[in-house]
């Protein structure tokens, strides 16, 4: 995007009798406003509809009705009323409180939330939506997920509350007990894939919706329900939102924090919650790939011109952010249906269970691999398969060897597109 | 001559202390206005120390001021989730103390309409328990029911909370036209929710990883402390006071057929159409007292139901309270009804005035709620939510 920036500025200029080149920062600064403008949006309105969505959802369990008046019939602008109220309330702040570190704390946790979607794609392709194509975009949101953990911690610590204290405490054992199943989960899909680079993984599920990875064998079909409950434990959700457990703690890390702040808290729940979710479809649940490809299969690509494969772009978009929406729904629903479990109960279910599973499936993924490379579970159906070029980047790795280091296309399979990096490897010696 | 080289020296230099937390007066679990001082180690509650008064109204007192029938309505702010037995328990109380029995139509009735109080009662219960427990749907679910039966005592009385309904002498009206054939078309219908409750708490797994093996009570601690109602059928003590009350009360259960909710060999008796006891629980641990009391609610659907059918075939009045300023005899009476959240005992002394020398109540909460500090040690902090909404106390009640 930088680039067709630099160009566009180059041509608006041009009157002037200026000109811009097309590697100058100046395009890179523009366009990353753009997409941190794009991407806070997408939290915040997503925040906002979300937060109305679960209102609605638990209002129907419930038997209630939800919102019905601010807005018009549906009470969908009764968050933005919350908000108001949220900004005009008093800023307080507990007399003991660490005065730095309580004000801080929202913050740290809603930039976490937002960061993650610095590396999340909306669309693949050639040209794939992406603020920053990473070739390690997997690794990078699991690890800015956690940092989200600061945040709740820094708040409980700061608050001079001793509920505070219990529930950044019950934050600070959770974190350790499910950071190792969801990360052995997230490793699942890379193996296949052959590449932790989002862009890769995503385009690798193209095709029928048998070519997502939650079908590719048995094993990712468990580890997508393992990655389910570990996702749900690190976004602080029911049954295992132990860190504000309002009829233990009061309200745990938040519970002397107050409007603007206490709603940034909020804020970053949701945005966690949007971001696990876009990642298990990307992991898992076929990206930007609808279950049948209609948009390749009406020439919407961009093979076949820029039109045609930004409409296609923007039907992955859609189909991201639907599966995004379900996975937010189902933790919703999730939310309203079950008792919390306990915190041993809840370490105990991420160590002893999700984690031995996690690896098992890991193992199982790679005898799979190992047996039949290139294989669906529903098996053998030749599905169409569509390979992009798509560049990772390889080549400014420092290479000594002659093999090329940059494979030219990214085809299925781990066999084929693994095989000249670990040629790169062993060149350099490891 | 401790050296470093052994693991549990390491662990005992490094040095925690207990922390006091105030669970309450304003805790979203604490049912009310109930203070919890948990001495807390870490996740651990090494001790849970119960603070009460904060309601108090001197409820007492006021007895000793007004006559019997204008106390009512202050029973009916004791237990203000099981009102109508509130009502009940005094009401027979003074009946006690002026030898009076009412008529066979008036005890239908009141059979009816205090069982019918103690569903209310005990749905409340479960869906507090499961705001306990962290789940929000069953107590909204809970709502949805009781507030049909609210609906029937609306009629009854015109009240929806504070019923002053069943009275000394009988009650203050007959049930009216229709309200029968209301009442049996409710019960229809909440049978088969109750199967639903089942599924959503009773049988779901996280609900048993949180109950069963939580807060184990014997028998004999439950007798020792004084416990009563479904805290103490709960821990496998059959003992009801609707079968094994006083004279009294118990003429109004006559020829009515039922059993006292209580574990026998491993059963329960009307369990027949819900699972069974999971492996895990053990007799006298929460998830018992839950289920007791889950129990209770049929019961007294069975109940009902043959209350209904013997009212519409009593003949003659149902009733007729006692006035306002009536003499009563000197003396001195006491007598506990079994209330939904236990043994409710009122104690009346009489010097021969209209206004009692003496009112006293016995609280059953009160002696549910004093073995929490001995269910809650060594227990964790998300336990003691769980331990003490399995009792199910009402502060009205205790503080009065």
């Amino acid at each position: 995007m930088a680039s067709a920036i630099n160009k566009l500025l180059d041509w608006m200029l041009s009157g002037l009798g200026l000109s811009v080149s097309a590697d100058s920062a100046v395009g890179y600064i523009v366009a990353a406003l753009i997409h941190i403008t794009l991407i806070i949006n997408l939290v915040a309105v997503g925040a906002l509809v979300f937060i109305w969505l679960e209102r609605k959802i638990s209002g129907r369990i419930q038997d209630r009705l939800g919102p019905t008046r601010v807005g018009g019939k549906f009470g969908w602008l009764q968050t933005l009323a919350d908000g108001l109220k949220l900004i005009t309330k008093e800023d307080l702040m507990p007399d003991g409180a660490d005065g730095f570190l309580f004000k801080i704390a929202p913050y740290v946790s809603f930039a976490a939330s937002i960061a993650a979607f610095i590396a999340i794609p909306f669309a693949g392709g050639p040209y794939p939506w992406i603020a920053q194509h990473l070739n390690t975009g997997v690794f990078f949101v699991v690890a800015v997920l956690g940092l989200e953990v600061f945040g709740v911690i820094l708040a409980g610590y700061s608050s001079a509350s001793k509920w505070s204290l219990f529930g950044a405490m019950r934050e600070a054992a959770q974190v350790v007990s499910y950071e190792v199943p969801l990360g052995m989960c997230a490793v699942v899909p890379v193996l296949i894939a052959g590449s932790m680079d989002m862009v890769v993984i995503g385009n690798q599920q193209a095709g029928l919706f048998t070519n997502w990875f939650i079908f590719h064998d048995p094993a990712t079909f468990i580890t997508f329900w393992v990655y389910l409950t570990c996702a749900t434990a690190s976004v602080n959700r029911a049954p295992f939102d132990l860190a504000e457990a309002e009829s233990e703690l009061v309200a745990g890390f938040h519970t002397e924090y107050s409007g603007l702040r206490w709603s940034f808290f909020f804020m970053a729940e949701y945005g966690s919650m949007l971001s696990v979710s876009i990642l298990a479809s990307v992991l898992f649940l076929g990206a930007w790939n609808g279950p049948i490809p209609v948009a390749s299969m009406l020439g919407l690509t961009a093979a076949n011109g820029d039109v045609p494969g930004y409409i296609g772009n923007l039907l992955g978009l859609l189909n991201v952010l639907f599966k995004g929406v379900v996975g937010v729904s189902v933790m919703i629903w999730i939310r309203w249906t079950l008792p919390r479990l306990r915190i041993d109960q809840v370490m105990a279910t991420c160590l002893k269970y999700c984690t031995p599973i996690a690896a098992v499936m890991f193992l199982g993924a790679v005898v799979w691999q190992y047996n039949l490379p290139g294989r669906t579970f529903f098996g053998l159906l030749a599905a169409p398969q569509e390979t992009f070029a798509v560049d990772e980047g390889w080549a400014a790795l420092p290479t000594t060897t002659a093999e090329p280091a940059k494979p030219a296309m990214v085809e299925r399979g781990a066999a084929t597109s693994l095989a000249p990096r670990l040629a790169a490897n062993q060149g350099r010696g490891n | 001559m401790s050296t470093v080289d052994d693991p549990r020296t390491i662990e005992f230099d490094v040095r925690t202390d207990e922390m006091l937390v105030n669970m309450g007066p304003q805790h979203p679990s604490t049912h009310g206005v109930l203070r919890l001082v948990l001495r807390t180690d870490g996740e651990v509650v090494s001790e849970v120390t119960p603070h009460l008064g904060y309601l108090h109204r001197c409820a007492e007192k006021i007895g000793e001021n007004l006559t019997p029938r204008q106390f009512i309505p202050y029973t009916d702010r004791m237990d203000y989730l099981a009102g109508m037995n509130m009502n009940l328990g005094w009401a027979l109380a003074i009946e006690k103390l002026m030898k009076y029995e009412p008529p066979e139509k008036g005890r239908h009735l009141r059979v009816i309409i205090s069982e019918m109080g103690r569903i209310a009662s005990h749905l409340v219960g479960m869906g507090a328990y499961g705001l306990d427990l962290g789940t929000f749907s069953p107590f909204l679910y809970a709502f949805r029911e009781r507030e049909r039966i609210l609906d029937l005592f609306e009629e009854v009385c015109g009240a929806r909370l504070t019923y002053s309904y069943i009275t000394v002498g009988g009650a203050t009206a007959d049930l009216p036209p229709g309200w029968l054939e209301k009442c049996e078309a409710f019960l229809t219908q909440l049978e088969p929710i109750i199967v639903e409750y089942h599924t959503l708490l009773t049988t779901n797994s996280i609900f048993i990883k949180r109950t069963a093996a939580i807060g184990v009570m014997s028998a004999a601690t439950a007798i020792d402390y004084g416990t009563s109602g479904p805290v103490l059928r709960g821990s496998g003590v059959d003992h009801d006071l609707r079968r094994d009350g006083e004279e009294i009360y118990t003429a109004m259960y006559d020829g009515y057929a039922f059993e006292v909710i209580v574990e026998k060999n491993g059963h329960y008796p009307k369990d027949h159409q819900y699972p069974a006891v999971p492996q895990e629980a053990i007799l006298g641990d929460c998830w018992h007292r839950f289920y007791v009391r889950m129990l209770e609610v049929m019961q007294s659907i069975d109940l009902v139901r043959q209350g209904i059918d013997r009212y519409s075939r009593a003949s003659g009045s149902y009733g007729e309270p006692m006035k306002l300023n009536q003499k009563l005899p000197k003396g001195e009476a006491y007598l506990e009804t079994e209330a939904p959240r236990g043994q409710m005992g009122f104690y009346i002394v009489s010097n021969g005035e209209a206004i009692p020398w003496r009112a006293r109540a016995r609280s059953s909460s009160f002696c549910n709620l004093s073995v929490a500090s001995e269910l809650c040690r060594d227990c964790l902090i998300a336990d003691v939510p769980a331990i003490v909404g399995s009792l199910d106390i009402v502060m009205g009640e205790i503080d009065r």
